[in-house]
């Protein structure tokens, strides 16, 4: 009877850069499904477009680079940078504007630096700053969520979505303030009054009407991608109780200049699309866990600054670009001490 | 005590003189190579910055201007941040050797970091008191040492980055740099 000897680990099969990223890309369809359910087809068709010109840019890139192009296309990274993009861009933008954004990611964001493993900015955050500041217009109109839309009004059809992506012709009157917008606008109102008198709200359950279920949307593919271990809690949950923490320092009762309780602010704008998608990505954020736990606090709380003292309504891309920016030096003083070495930063030399 | 919080946050974050005003660029890409001299060169920059801003402020309020004398502040302004940084030197050679060593050759290379003469220049132009040029000197200063650092422990990433050849250097340095002043745009509003 021959005994046969196992060792460790006992992996069932090989993990790849590619199964991680298509599950990533599994986890948001419950994200685009509410996206699409509250804010019509815009939302497809910017996943459709992002796609396209990121896949063709990646591969343009890769034979300009003379690299094998079917290889590094099939590690799906250039396609979880066109879901981001696209899910952080206004439903029924422009072709023109998702062309440009992709190309920003893409080529200046990834493929100078190297390609996936050596970008030191998240690639699709970068796009979406890029389109932000330059056209500050075109990325500001946000679709009104179906549930505030008056009475007899409906969501763009998918005709209507494709002459205003592609032939500019505008839809009528289908954009609106979100609740983050709203409650930056508010001057006098207080915040019982603010949630009772607008549609954006009193349509809504938590934190304004559609936004919310996004937002949970995005939570619930982000712990599935917890259960699936492609990430480890410490960087979201650190960001989330930053966020959340901060806000209810500043909460003020509901007064009129307040800003927001943590609830708001949790289920509002990009919060859990950047906890789980965004603040996650191995290559642009902290590595160790200390290192990861700083990274996410810091985000939360530039996310909290800048929404409630900045010009931006949101400012999730903001907040994880600096902290790209941040991220090495965080690494360099956070390096875990290795066994039989002393720690701090120089003693690992 | 606000209006020198508000200084503070303006100068390092809002109103940062690298990102934002584009100001000190030549230590900040020549300098960024390494994150050790990197350090050297922000704590030596915070130095002689805060000590310029004040001078050049004395010089302006108390012997320019009772003499009739402002066209002639950026010529004067120059001779006392050398003058300065020149002072700068000595005394740190004499009180401490070790620090002294490490700043080595950044030290007289500050007289030629135009973001020490652009804060004297604005300091008279806002018409700041003599506090407020402290506090403006100090925080601009801490804000190029912010970014200067943190760009470079970046660029230690980068060198051993995949950059195609033509974008190797100082190339990709300048687009990090550009995304950075993109990123420290969210900062607008607020102060």
């Amino acid at each position: 009877m021959a005994f046969i000897k196992i060792t460790s680990p006992h992996a069932h099969k090989p993990g790849n850069t590619g199964s991680v990223m298509q599950t990533v890309l599994l986890a948001t369809l419950p994200g685009i499904a509410v996206l699409t359910a509250f804010f019509g087809p815009g939302t497809l068709v910017n996943i459709l477009l992002t796609s396209l010109f990121c896949l063709a840019f990646e591969a343009a890139f890769l034979a300009l680079r003379k690299k094998r192009i079917a290889f590094y296309l099939k590690d799906y990274s250039a396609l979880v940078t066109a879901f981001l993009l696209a899910l952080a861009l206004p439903p029924y933008a422009p072709w023109w504007l998702i062309a440009t954004g992709s190309l920003f990611a893409i080529v200046i964001a990834k493929q100078l630096y190297g390609g996936l493993g050596y970008n030191p900015f998240n690639p699709a955050m970068v796009g979406y700053i890029v389109l932000l500041i330059s056209f500050p217009l075109e990325m500001s109109s946000w679709p009104a969520a179906s549930p505030t839309l008056s009475d007899g009004a409906q969501l763009p059809g998918i005709i209507a979505t494709l002459q205003q992506v592609f032939l500019g012709v505008p839809i009528d009157g289908y954009t609106g303030a979100t609740p983050l917008d709203l409650l930056k606008q508010n001057q006098s109102q207080l915040i019982s009054d603010l949630y009772a008198n607008t549609s954006a709200f009193n349509q809504g359950r938590w934190a304004g009407a559609g936004w919310e279920w996004v937002n949970l949307a995005f939570l619930g593919g982000g712990i599935f991608l917890l259960y699936k271990k492609i990430f480890t809690w410490h960087a979201p949950i650190a960001m989330l109780a930053s966020l959340g923490l901060l806000a209810a320092l500043f909460y003020d009762g509901g007064s009129s200049t307040s800003s927001g309780s943590p609830l708001f602010h949790w289920l509002s704008g990009a919060t859990m699309l950047g906890a789980f998608f965004i603040v996650t990505d191995p290559v642009t954020s902290a590595v160790s866990v200390r290192g990861r736990l700083i990274y996410g606090a810091l985000v939360g709380a530039l996310v909290f600054i800048i929404r409630v003292w900045g010009n931006y309504p949101d400012a999730m891309a903001f907040a994880v670009l600096l902290m790209n920016f941040a991220a090495p030096f965080i690494d360099y003083y956070t390096k875990p001490r290795t066994y039989g070495h002393k720690s701090g930063p120089k003693s690992q030399a | 005590m606000t209006e020198f919080a508000v200084i503070l946050l303006s100068t390092v974050l809002v109103n940062n003189f690298v990102l934002v005003q584009f100001l000190g660029l030549c230590p900040f890409m020549g300098v960024s190579n390494k994150l050790e001299t990197a350090i050297g060169m922000g704590t030596a920059t915070t130095f002689v910055l805060t000590l310029a801003s004040v001078c050049s402020y004395m010089v302006h309020s108390w012997v320019l201007e009772p003499l009739s004398l402002t066209y002639l502040k950026t010529i004067s302004f120059i001779l006392v941040i050398a003058a300065v940084v020149q002072f700068a030197k000595m005394f740190i050679e004499k009180t401490s050797p070790l620090l002294y060593r490490v700043l080595g050759v950044f030290l007289p290379l500050i007289t030629t970091n135009c973001a020490v003469l652009g804060v004297a220049l604005q300091n008279t132009n806002k018409a700041h008191t003599l506090l407020q040029s402290t506090f403006y000197g100090f925080g601009a200063a801490v804000g190029f040492s912010l970014v200067l650092i943190l760009f470079s422990a970046m660029r230690e990433r980068l060198a051993v980055a995949d950059v195609p050849a033509p974008f190797k250097g100082a190339a990709i340095g300048m687009i990090t740099a550009g995304l950075m002043s993109l990123a420290f745009m969210g900062f607008a509003g607020l102060v």
